[in-house]
């Protein structure tokens, strides 16, 4: 197995992990500070493509567009947050699930009325083409972009809630809630930034993301699902425990849609060597998963000490 | 009261595909089957979720199971219903049993999440088992045989099995939450600590409860293998076991029909609007969306406070 | 309390079970067309509708001389979506004939329950191996070609033009399998490997990268719709396109995929059973009033579509609209009597066409719109591999 071979792979781990990472950071935050289940949160995800879609064609240029996507998600975001998810913190966990799950639904069903069932997004044509990192290996540039632009956000993710005033609110209301709002911070207006905030890391993922997968309707089930392995895995709460988390998942799926099959063909017929590889890596990361629940709930860098 | 409309609504079900053949309503006969069906599913889930609080992600893996093992026994050419139900019914429970040992040690959104986690890995089992169709699904040449001169590949005989099953099954249920079982699970549910205090082996009749949801789930996939001649993985994917959860709440967590009004409830609601826009989904959210915010008993709830007031 | 309510709740459901309920007419066909219409996918089944409806619309709104009325329904790419709403066809809507899907497995999930209640299936696009084979069914006719058709055509030409290696991909369900099978039948170079990919896919870095490390001469790839556009696009940004060349089957370079990569397509090359510069009588009016209608270019897809319409006319004009008479319809189809934009049409006993096969490539037209053109024929009066475990006479 060649050098390059394993670079390439591990470059597209880290793609998809960084973008996976924009989505649990959002989510745990949440789950950490509110104790909320949210399942619309995948629906941002969407809100922000179709948004960073529509943006570009109105623009012409993608980096506006992903800009102002990500302040119209935080909007929406900041308006659910106000109008129908403050309700449910109070609620039972049941309630949660089956709120924002109707969520899902109607956000579904909206984006399809406003923009139909899907949109395209291009890259920027700057970025169609690849750039040679190594002799023999000529990579997408775009992906290479995609890359930097997580790891950019990872830092002043890292930066924002280690240095600064609001990053250590953040932090106290996600280790103790009662204590922080018994020291005077204002939880509500906390809450619904955070959440805004949250919503905005969403629609960068689901802007840069859209060029590579398809806009469309119902993009948010299959990586919300993801996200929450990664939260469990990382902790909740813990922007670390994402990171470590989104990373470990992106490059299993990645190892499982590759490197398994590709062992697996030296014995089975190619179709069942093909369907059997990425099943069997998804089967690994909920074991992963289901182990952790089980003699770490509090995932592998817990919030909450 | 009660009993009248018990005896009307039995009536009617009963008269149903008769007169569904003059009127030119066959369609309807296969779509209550399924109602009735989902019923099941619904009503298993609220045995684990309304009388035994247990908030499962996962159930669509059960129905799933039961589904499969069907599917798999009819491709390896075991058509008999005698066998591939029951082997169905016991292998769900079985695996709900499993996956109960291990979660039911867990607590709260814990608990949540690892039965996802469960539901998800056999997700993906079916999916990479390409020999029984993996994503494509497993096409059924034929409905289970009963014997009996009975061919279930008619729609109206296949109406009566399934109401005969669906009959026994909740009959089953109202006995069991009027034992001494039943109340011990609603007195788990309310104050886990206190029974544990005074001597109950709460896990394991959390885990007896939990198994025997998965049972029942078990067979309603059975059925659900029959009435769409088809299996596929995504019977078991988690947006599944949400619409579960949605008809559990719609009709009302806890009460004894409120599978069986949950299941009426979202399947009419589903044909109804899809007649009118292809947006129905919309409006099915924002119902859902409503009683959890406004009504949290469900339909049986606002029924009873019907009757009261 | 209670009795008003179940009695309003019934009163309810009989008003709207009947005003829904349709009445069935016999002086008028009904067709069901379902077919995919939403998701990354959705522009095959439009440009299948598309053609289908232009050759209705040409007919002035009937078939076969009887006024048509299609009932029209979107699978959304999920079997379980289009079983229920070919039950609802038959069962609800009776439906006299059924057509439009596009994938194979949604259409092998659905067909039994059609053949069941003595239907007519008129494929306009999917035709798995085993309905060719051991499954044939005097019920299916198939106006496109077998599945394998287009994949044989494309190992014939990547023969002929002396690749020593090949590296193949296809989507992991029934017609990906007949794809990579039929390729190999006429390929006679090494197959460096054969990859499955998730159906429905988008997103192809691992497979890329996997193929890089291969070094094939050629990469055959047979993936339609949304999932073509992205894998195209992700080659050809991963620099890929400049060292292997790139093989496809005609429906993973027509127009629904021009529109959505356009000029990094060009110099592909594919292989097809009709060409839009094909030179015949019927194609030229079929070009000429597609434009027209609907502003685009045809696909094979839509060509496909149209043809679809054709023979059904034909058919139940041979009957004279008596469409309770199976076996008079059956023969009326067999007979293929009408003219095909792709010139010549036949059927082979399993129900599946006999037909050229031509060799294309992205180019562009003397108006510089990117097009697929004919370059040359690679097989004449084709079958399919299947035809003698068919029983059928």
């Amino acid at each position: 197995m060649s050098g390059i071979l394993l670079l390439e792979q591990a470059l597209n781990g880290l793609q998809f992990g960084l973008m996976l990472f924009l989505l649990a950071a959002g989510l745990t935050l949440v789950f950490g500070i509110m104790d909320m289940i949210n399942l619309a949160h995948g629906s941002l995800y969407m809100v922000g493509a179709f948004l960073a879609a529509t943006f570009a064609e109105l623009t012409g240029s993608f980096w506006l567009a992903v800009v102002l996507a990500m302040a119209g998600t935080a909007v929406v975001g900041m308006a659910l947050e106000i109008s129908v998810l403050r309700r449910l913190y109070a609620r039972d966990h049941l309630a949660q699930v089956l709120a924002t799950f109707a969520i899902i639904l109607i956000a579904n069903e909206g984006v399809r009325l406003i923009w139909g069932p899907q949109v395209p997004l291009s890259a920027p044509p700057a970025l169609a083409g690849p750039v040679q990192i190594l002799p023999g290996l000529d990579y997408s540039s775009y992906r290479l972009v995609i890359i930097a632009v997580g790891l950019a956000v990872a830092v002043a993710l890292y930066v924002l809630v280690t240095r600064t005033k609001t990053g250590m609110l953040v932090r106290a209301g996600a280790s103790n809630r009662e204590m922080a709002t018994a020291m005077g911070v204002d939880i509500k207006l906390l809450f619904t930034l955070v959440f805004g905030f949250g919503a905005a890391l969403c629609a960068i993922a689901g802007a840069m993301l859209g060029p590579i997968l398809a806009v469309q309707v119902g993009m948010g089930e299959s990586i919300l699902i993801l996200a929450f392995v990664v939260i469990v895995i990382g902790g909740i709460g813990s922007i670390r425990g994402a990171l470590v988390g989104a990373l470990v998942v992106g490059m299993a799926d990645t190892i499982g849609r590759a490197f398994i099959p590709a062992l697996l063909r030296e014995f089975l017929p190619p179709q069942f060597a093909s369907a059997l590889g990425p099943a069997l890596a998804s089967i690994l990361i909920y074991v992963l998963m289901a182990a952790i629940l089980f003699w770490k709930p509090q995932g592998l860098f817990p919030a909450r000490g | 009261m009660r009993r009248w409309t018990l005896l009307a609504v039995l009536a009617l079900a009963v008269a149903f595909p008769l007169v569904a053949r003059p009127l030119g309503w066959e369609f309807y006969v296969g779509f209550a089957s399924r109602i009735m069906i989902y019923a099941l599913a619904a009503s298993s889930l609220n045995l684990i979720l309304g009388y035994g609080g247990m908030l499962s992600f996962g159930h669509a893996a059960f129905v799933g199971a039961g589904a499969y093992v069907v599917g798999i026994l009819m491709a390896e050419g075991v058509a008999s219903a005698w066998v591939s139900w029951p082997l169905a019914v016991a292998a769900a429970g079985a695996l709900a049993a499993a996956v109960g040992a291990v979660s039911l040690r867990t607590r709260g959104v814990y608990f949540i999440m690892i039965t996802l986690a469960f539901a998800q890995m056999i997700y993906y089992i079916a999916v990479g088992m390409k020999a029984y169709g993996g994503e494509e699904g497993l096409n059924l040449p034929a409905r289970s045989s009963v014997g009996f001169g009975l061919d279930l590949k008619d729609d109206a005989t296949f109406y009566y099995v399934v109401l005969g099953v669906l009959i026994a099954a909740l009959y089953a249920m109202h006995r069991l939450a009027r034992a001494r079982f039943g109340r011990v699970i609603e007195a788990i549910r309310e104050n886990e600590t206190r029974m544990e205090a005074i001597g109950f082996a709460t896990h394991r009749y959390k885990l007896v409860c939990f198994a025997l949801g998965g049972a029942v789930a078990g067979l309603s996939g059975a059925l659900l293998a029959n009435q769409n001649s088809y299996v596929n993985p995504n019977l078991l994917y988690w947006t599944q076991s949400g619409s579960l959860m949605i008809m559990v709440i719609l009709g009302g967590v806890g009460a004894l029909y409120g599978g069986l009004l949950g299941a009426i409830a979202l399947l009419v609601l589903e044909e109804v609007f899809s007649v009118y826009t292809i947006h129905w989904q919309l409006g099915v959210g924002a119902i859902l969306l409503a009683i959890v915010l406004y009504a949290p008993q469900g339909l049986a709830g606002l029924l009873a406070r019907r009757r009261d007031g | 309390m209670t009795r008003r309510l179940v009695v309003h709740f019934v009163g309810f459901f009989a008003l709207w079970a009947a005003t829904a309920a349709p009445l069935h007419a016999a002086d008028r066909i009904k067709i069901g067309f379902l077919s995919t219409l939403s998701g990354p996918n959705a522009a095959i089944g439009a440009d299948i509708r598309d053609g289908f409806n232009l050759a209705l619309k040409l007919a002035g709104g009937k078939v076969g001389g009887l006024p048509a009325e299609v009932v029209i329904g979107d699978d959304q790419f999920n079997p379980d979506t289009g079983k229920q709403l070919a039950d609802r066809m038959l069962k609800r809507d009776r439906v006299d004939l059924l057509t439009g899907m596009v994938f194979s497995n949604i259409m092998l999930a659905v067909v039994p329950a059609v053949f069941e209640q003595k239907v007519f299936y008129v494929s306009p696009n999917a035709a798995p191996s085993p309905l060719a084979g051991k499954q044939c069914n005097p019920l299916f006719f198939v106006a496109s070609w077998p599945n394998d058709a287009y994949h044989e055509a494309a190992g014939q030409y990547a023969t002929t033009k002396g690749f020593k290696n090949a590296y193949l991909i296809a989507p992991n369900y029934q017609a990906g399998k007949d794809s990579l099978a039929g390729f190999k039948r006429f390929y006679q170079g090494k197959v460096v490997d054969e990859v499955y990919t998730k159906l429905g896919q988008l997103d192809y870095a691992a497979e890329i990268a996997q193929i890089r490390a291969a070094k094939p001469e050629a990469l055959y790839a047979f993936l339609p719709g949304g999932m073509g556009i992205n894998f195209i696009k992700q080659f050809v940004a991963a620099g890929m396109s400049k060292d292997i060349q790139l093989i496809v089957p005609g429906f993973g370079s027509d127009q629904d995929i021009i529109r959505a990569v356009g000029e990094p397509m060009l110099g592909l090359f594919d292989t097809a059973h009709w060409s839009y510069d094909l030179d015949n009588d019927a194609n030229r009016r079929f070009v000429a009033e597609f434009e027209k209608e609907y502003k685009r270019i045809p696909s094979v897809f839509a060509a496909q579509g149209y043809d679809t319409a054709l023979l059904i006319d034909s058919a139940v004009r041979k009957v004279k609209g008596n469409l309770d008479n199976k076996d008079a319809l059956r023969a009326a189809f067999r007979s293929a009597d009408f003219k095909s934009v792709r010139g010549a049409f036949k059927f082979n006993r399993n129900q599946y066409p006999i037909q050229d096969y031509y060799l294309r490539v992205v180019a562009k037209d003397a108006q510089g719109r990117i097009v697929n053109k004919k370059l040359g024929t690679v097989f004449t009066n084709h079958g399919d591999a299947y035809v003698q475990d068919c029983a059928m006479k």
